[in-house]
């Protein structure tokens, strides 16, 4: 069985109950993503900072105008990142190396164990075939979990909107590309062929193969391929992944595996305190029977200590 | 109140009025009081002036935030998602409110019946810290029209969240029942309270189970984000635990406070056995915040180890962790223990407004201070913020007066047949016994006008 619909056959079996099942469901090793998932290789040494990907998928999710135009390099004085009104940004590092600068895309990378999805607690993303993670702002309450839960700070609020804020992220151009087997907007215009669209799993041997075939372009790491259980954006650098604000740190686990020694507990807790508590009441209660009653009357006299 | 009572008004702690008469619902609401004498008394009052100001400042801000967002009211950052009022209103109401189940489990379940007199207050304190958590929720969703969602309309079953969303309203509704036993009795339908009577253990032990979880969620939700939080406070296998357990002694020491507050400020409203228990029962309650405390520090030290953190110790957020630990709990714990040791009540009380603080502070940290920690800037609630914050605080602090006011929280409700058979029944704490304290539980002479 599918994780995925496991999990939505645990609803049917009561919540609670569910909930010591769905913890075994996450136990039994870590989910590889979807086989036929897509994803894109970023490759950080083709990227000139041009953001034409910012261009396009600004148009292409019909986000509000940029506050400074997309050709203004002056956005990469500072490091920035995803927002409700840019979905990708593109950030310039190693700017004092002989080299060169760096520059590297930031978007949603589209985990294969979505630390947004598993804990949002109405179900508001979904992880598609394509491998794609999805949002649906029809159920999405604004708790902003999602948000503290992604090892990437990728998802964006409207914190201004009063009526609908929503959470705003990359979303592969699910609806307008991806579903039809199209690239998203921003691999497309990519003038560099930084970015290489692909199914996830071509991309890894891609990936290595250019570092094999040029050891001395790229550190010998492919960023996403396991990180937080792997991700379908994967990146090739030039230097330590670090230097490029990448988050080294993180675990190959994904992040649900943190929160497993809690939800072991929870059944132990359901199964064992009722029977332990009743026990020791019965207990309590043998002991004082000799007129030592319970003070059920509010009207009754005190007694002594 | 203080005049009123002196000038031979009678305290309302019975279905029927000095003449006999059954008392209509408004003679109960308003204290036995007219109208007139009803709104003076509250005019007199300093303290009702200051929530006042609160009110009125902050009450159009709070409509402000539905219209015009999160935005406008708060910091609303991509980076800090959650500020003061889940850092504060959630994190920290919900553990200081663990107090229902604590007392509910020792008096229903461990028989420890000398506990009594307090128990209705925990469990009025455990009922409001949650109701009001979830004010403090509305407040900060984006969306609150949505709450009811993981309960109807998409489940999302293997989140932590969705099981504090099913675990804090199935407990608000626990807790709803334990309290209105002594809402049946003020309104007189004793077969409601006879009902509840009945369900009152399998009330308890949901209540301990129910609590047990949900506490410890609201930890675990923190280690969907492990090396967001500091390390220091944070524990992905220990999380919950840390917690679960200082919970115990947050919700103890709360009803320590609010027991010390409303003796003082509120004397009339307490009857006899509450004033006369109360030192005792304190040193009970005390007594098991230290465990509770000592459980806790213990935990925290077995975590760092584990992980073998000590390296952050020597850093700038070290020290802030150690002031957390010595301010928070360690010395409480040691004032508490001197205090229960020696009877001083003064130095007891004030431990326990340390643990509060203590605890506060820990929520405060995990969930806003040092989340983020590797981020170059913090996040400083902005002052419409705070003064929403402020206003939420300020309502649950007038609800909970209220209610302590009308409800046979910290008296009993008689009944006339033993009107006959005590006929001096007003309560009048008995002085003698309390010189030794040296905290005076107030007399109706040296009350003071908060009231
Ligand atoms: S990068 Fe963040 S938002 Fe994107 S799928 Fe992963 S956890 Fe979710
Ligand atoms: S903000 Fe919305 S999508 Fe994110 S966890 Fe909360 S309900 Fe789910």
């Amino acid at each position: 069985m599918k994780r995925r619909n496991f999990l939505k056959a645990c609803l049917i079996g009561g919540t609670t109950i569910a909930l010591g099942k769905t913890n075994k469901g996450w136990a039994s090793g870590s989910f590889e993503g979807y086989p036929e998932a897509m994803g894109v290789l970023v490759d950080t040494t083709r990227c000139i900072g041009c953001r034409s990907c910012e261009a396009a998928c600004n148009k292409e999710q019909k986000l509000p105008e940029p506050d400074t135009s997309f050709d203004d390099p002056s956005v990469f004085e500072h490091e920035r990142r995803p927002t409700s009104k840019a979905y990708t940004v593109v950030n310039r590092y190693q700017k004092e190396q002989p080299s060169g600068p760096v520059y590297r895309k930031v978007q949603c990378n589209h985990c294969n164990e979505p630390a947004c999805l598993t804990s949002c607690f109405v179900n508001a993303y979904t992880k598609t075939q394509e491998g794609a993670v999805i949002y649906n702002s029809k159920v999405c309450v604004g708790c902003r979990n999602c948000m503290i839960a992604c090892p990437f700070n990728v998802p964006g609020y409207d914190y201004d909107s009063a009526t609908n804020p929503i959470v705003k992220k990359c979303i592969l151009c699910y609806d307008t590309r991806l579903k039809y087997g199209k690239p998203p907007a921003c691999v497309e215009i990519c003038p560099q062929e930084a970015l290489t669209f692909g199914h996830r799993a071509d991309l890894i041997k891609l990936a290595h193969e250019r570092i094999r075939a040029t050891p001395e372009r790229y550190v010998d790491h492919v960023y996403g391929e396991k990180e937080v259980g792997g991700t379908s954006w994967l990146y090739l650098a030039p230097v330590g992944f670090d230097k490029l604000g990448f988050d080294t740190t993180l675990s190959n686990d994904p992040i649900i595996s943190n929160v497993k020694d809690f939800l072991g507990m929870v059944p132990m807790v359901l199964s064992i305190w009722p029977a332990l508590f009743s026990g020791i009441h019965l207990l309590c209660k043998h002991e004082e029977q000799d007129g030592h009653g319970h003070d059920t009357d509010s009207n009754q006299e005190d007694t002594k200590p | 109140m203080k005049k009123m009572i002196q000038h031979g008004l009678a305290i309302v702690d019975s279905p029927y009025d000095e003449d006999g008469k059954k008392r209509t619902l408004v003679n109960k609401l308003l204290l036995g009081l007219t109208p007139s004498q009803y709104l003076l008394q509250a005019f007199r009052n300093p303290f009702n002036w200051i929530l006042a100001a609160i009110f009125a400042i902050g009450i159009p801000i709070l409509i402000g935030r539905f219209f015009f967002g999160l935005a406008w009211a708060t910091s609303g950052s991509n980076d800090y998602p959650w500020g003061l009022f889940l850092g504060f209103g959630l994190f920290a109401m919900v553990p200081l409110s663990s107090s229902g189940f604590q007392l509910g489990t020792a008096c229903e379940i461990f028989g420890r019946h000398d506990l009594e007199p307090i128990e209705r207050l925990a469990l009025l304190n455990g009922l409001l810290g949650y109701f009001f958590a979830v004010m403090y929720l509305l407040a900060d969703l984006g969306q609150p029209w949505r709450l009811p969602y993981p309960m109807v309309v998409s489940f999302g079953p293997a989140a932590v969240l969705f099981l504090v969303a099913w675990h804090v309203a199935t407990y608000l509704s626990v807790q709803v029942a334990e309290v209105s036993t002594a809402f049946f009795e003020w309104i007189g339908f004793p077969a409601g309270k006879r009902g509840v009577r009945k369900i009152t253990l399998g009330l308890t032990v949901s209540g301990i189970i129910l609590s047990t979880l949900h506490q410890g969620a609201l930890g675990a939700l923190f280690t969907y984000a492990p090396g967001k939080v500091h390390p220091l406070w944070y524990s992905s296998s220990f999380q919950w635990l840390h917690f679960f357990v200082s919970s115990l002694p947050g919700g103890l020491c709360m009803v320590i406070t609010v027991s010390t507050i409303a003796a003082k400020t509120m004397a009339w409203r307490g009857d006899t056995r509450f004033h006369e228990k109360l030192d005792k029962v304190t040193v009970s309650l005390a007594k098991g915040a230290c465990m509770g405390i000592a459980t806790y520090i213990t935990i925290k030290l077995i975590a760092i180890a584990h992980d073998n953190k000590w390296a952050y110790l020597d850093s700038g957020w070290g020290q802030w962790f150690m002031f957390e630990i010595i301010v928070g709990f360690m010395l409480p714990l040691t004032l508490m223990t001197y205090g229960v040791h020696t009877r001083k009540m003064a130095i007891v009380r004030l431990g326990a407004f340390m643990t509060v603080f203590g605890v506060v502070l820990n929520r405060v940290n995990t969930a806003m201070i040092t989340f983020n920690w590797k981020l170059p800037h913090r996040e400083i609630p902005p002052w419409r913020e705070v003064i929403i914050s402020l206003t939420i605080f300020a309502t649950y602090i007038v609800v909970y007066r209220f209610i302590l006011y009308r409800l046979p929280i910290l008296f009993k409700w008689r009944r006339q047949e033993q009107e006959e058979t005590v006929p001096e029944a007003v309560p009048v704490p008995a002085l003698g016994r309390r010189e030794a304290s040296s905290v005076p539980v107030a007399s109706y002479s040296s009350m003071t006008k908060l009231d």
